[in-house]
């Protein structure tokens, strides 16, 4: 399982959330493209579950090739998530679909 | 072109709320309609005389209708802007802009929710994110919770300053028999309350109430006629820089920064001139980040500043003081409860918490998770020359 994200051929700019034009530019000659899979925490929280459902890590990471996009560090502990933290993406199969979340790098 | 906002061309004549914590039998509009009657009586006006009508429910998308019908008006100016809590900023902005060019003659701005007694929770008027969804975001208390962990990582802010905005915000609520909980809270309960979002605990969030609010706009020349001391609007500005959380582009700077200093400039104020804020406290961060963004302190230094005791009662600026979203009243949309407020203390009837002297006021909205942002500098018959 790949992922793939947009960007632009005449602008090189990376896309995230797909659409059909690049923001601000507007240029549509849009292509997919495999980005490294690296990134950075730029927040994180810990989502309070009532016991015994266990609690849960949601972030915002900082692909390496510039979006940003909201995601979970999920191998560690939702509370050790820190801001800062370098992160690798991983495919996930979660209630029928593909999901994008992260591990520690 | 240069911002020609028409600064004291009108002015708030009537400013009311009703039902604020729990109104149990009435529907939205009901609600709204009981504030807007109470707005417009302030003024000694009635339902026939309003030509001009704004106004937002969370579970109607074109309320501008449907209030207008349940009134029995026909409004040739309407304006039925939804942006979330900012609405009604926005919503005042825009109708300054038709009462000055002659498009109506009075203008009602109205709101109502009986989501605490209807559903018990916050009602969602916006579908969620493809995008976010998956990965079970609380909206919207994790975006401003995400906020807050980035400004504690980049400022050092702490968990007792966030408790300092909500202790200041419930000292302020003891001083209104209207706001919904007013029982003392210290920072150690505010410390023991269950976590909800990290930093947050139920204490940092917003409450779930009932309630709705109204205010009244004329053309400034006929202000002094319907009101003792009118709520001029001298500057009315809003920015917006996102939608979903993940795209803010600095979850540590708010548009509130570039609304404000736009509103300022047009009511010819700087924030020394500000004698009380009422700003849109969802959550407590908002109160360090608006506090910052709007001037009152540096960047980074808004948590240092309310644990300082600057923004409680006594404090040297008064911010919330009818006890704010965190403990006065939290209907879905808070907006226009800040506008009231602001409005209140410039006519001097806000009793035990009224400041003495106000001749500025600042009302501040927000809506969506920090994604739009709106501030209305509201000013005295003292100000009228300063320009």
């Amino acid at each position: 399982m790949r992922i793939l994200i947009l960007r632009s051929r005449s602008t090189g700019g990376y896309v995230f959330y797909p659409r059909v034009a690049e923001p601000l530019t507007g240029a549509t000659d849009l292509e997919w493209v495999e980005p490294s899979g690296i990134g950075t925490v730029y927040s994180t929280t810990v989502i309070r579950q009532k016991p015994p459902t266990p609690d849960y890590n949601l972030a915002l990471i900082d692909l390496a090739e510039g979006p940003r996009m909201m995601s979970r560090v999920e191998g560690i502990a939702p509370d050790k998530v820190q801001i800062g933290m370098r992160v690798k993406a991983k495919v996930i199969r979660e209630k029928d679909a593909s999901l994008v979340v992260f591990e520690p790098a | 072109m240069l911002d020609t906002f028409p600064r004291a061309a009108t002015a708030i004549v009537g400013a009311a709320t009703y039902g604020l914590g729990e109104a149990p039998g009435f529907g939205n509009f009901d609600l709204a309609a009981l504030a807007s009657l109470r707005a417009l009586a302030l003024a000694g006006l009635k339902p026939s005389d309003v030509d001009g009508l704004g106004i937002v429910v969370m579970d109607e998308a074109l309320s501008a209708l449907n209030f207008a019908e349940y009134l029995g008006i026909q409004p040739r100016f309407i304006d039925n802007c939804r942006t979330g809590g900012s609405s009604f900023q926005i919503q005042a902005g825009i109708a300054a802009l038709a009462l000055a060019s002659g498009q109506c003659d009075v203008m009602l701005i109205a709101y109502g929710s009986n989501q605490r007694s209807s559903a018990g929770k916050l009602v969602s008027s916006s579908r969620p994110s493809p995008w976010e969804s998956p990965y079970r975001p609380l909206r919207p208390i994790s975006g401003y919770a995400l906020a807050a962990a980035r400004h504690m990582h980049e400022f050092g802010t702490t968990k007792l300053q966030l408790g300092a905005v909500a202790v200041a915000a419930r000292q302020w609520a003891q001083r209104n028999p209207d706001a919904f909980m007013r029982e003392e809270l210290t920072l150690d309960a505010y410390l023991a309350a269950r976590m909800v979002a990290d930093p947050f605990s139920t204490r940092d969030c917003c409450l779930v109430t009932d309630g709705a609010a109204a205010v009244v706009m004329v053309r400034a020349d006929r202000a002094p006629a319907l009101c003792r001391r009118p709520a001029y609007l001298l500057g009315a500005a809003h920015e917006t820089t996102h939608r979903e959380i993940a795209a803010m582009p600095s979850l540590t700077v708010s548009g509130t920064a570039a609304a404000a200093k736009r509103a300022f400039e047009q009511a010819h104020i700087g924030i020394a001139d500000v004698d009380v804020v009422e700003l849109y406290d969802a959550f407590t961060i908002n109160t360090i980040l608006f506090l910052e963004d709007m001037g009152f302190c540096r960047k980074g230094e808004g948590g240092p500043f309310v644990a300082s005791g600057a923004i409680a009662p006594g404090g040297s600026l008064p911010v919330n003081t009818n006890g704010g979203g965190l403990s006065c009243t939290h209907p879905g949309m808070y907006g226009l409860f800040t506008i009231v407020e602001a409005t209140q203390q410039l006519m001097g009837v806000c009793g035990e918490r009224q400041i003495a002297e106000v001749d500025v006021a600042i009302a501040h909205g927000n809506g969506g998770e920090l994604s739009s942002e709106a501030v209305l500098v509201l000013g005295s018959e003292a100000t009228l020359s300063e320009a």
